[in-house]
């Protein structure tokens, strides 16, 4: 799964046809610092998150058709969910022996 | 998923029976720094169009339930799309 922010929109009237009615945002995915890093891309929006949310986006193919429950569709991210709050303990860079 | 356009296409007569009456249209992502790749086409994209692209094993899904062998295929062709990059 990745952190990611609501960029912006697609708008497709001519697509595949199981689509019909789906939402497709671009996300453009953050570190834990909530800095943007990688390449946006597009995903399927399935929590009605609008533009600038912080979101919850499940880029393994399987999950992301099972999440649209539309059957086998070519689905390969799809939002999950909303984030309200992110926590999280830095790596700690003193001691060799922990990774990352 | 990601957007992109379609820069070209590619014939091939002996290939897998499973491609057989598919398009293969070769797709750059307008992000510019991806490299383009070779899709199926699903709806019909023309050059030049700005589509929507599926990767993975998913993208053979678009083709259900007839079993093609492929990891990228065309779903869409954009209209609109506005995207304001933080």
């Amino acid at each position: 799964m990745k952190l990611a922010r609501v960029v912006g929109t697609v708008v497709a009237t001519q697509k595949f046809p199981k689509y019909e009615g789906l939402k497709f945002l671009q996300v453009q995915p953050l570190d834990l610092e909530k800095q943007p890093r990688g390449l946006p891309f597009t995903a399927i929006d399935m929590v009605d998150a609008g533009e600038g949310d912080d979101v919850l986006v499940c880029l393994e193919g399987q999950s992301a058709v099972d999440a649209v429950g539309l059957g086998e569709n070519p689905v390969d991210a799809v939002i999950m969910g909303v984030v309200d709050a992110v926590q999280f303990v830095p790596p700690r860079r003193d001691n060799p022996w922990t990774r990352g | 998923m990601n957007v992109g356009r379609v820069a070209g296409n590619l014939v091939s007569t002996v290939k897998d029976p499973g491609l057989e009456g598919h398009r293969i249209l070769l797709v750059r992502p307008l992000n510019g720094r991806e490299k383009p790749f070779w899709a199926l086409d699903a709806v019909g994209a023309g050059a030049g169009e700005v589509v929507l692209y599926c990767r993975q094993r998913e993208a053979s899904y678009a083709f259900h339930p007839d079993f093609v062998p492929c990891d990228a295929c065309v779903v869409g062709i954009v209209d609109e799309l506005d995207e304001v990059l933080p």
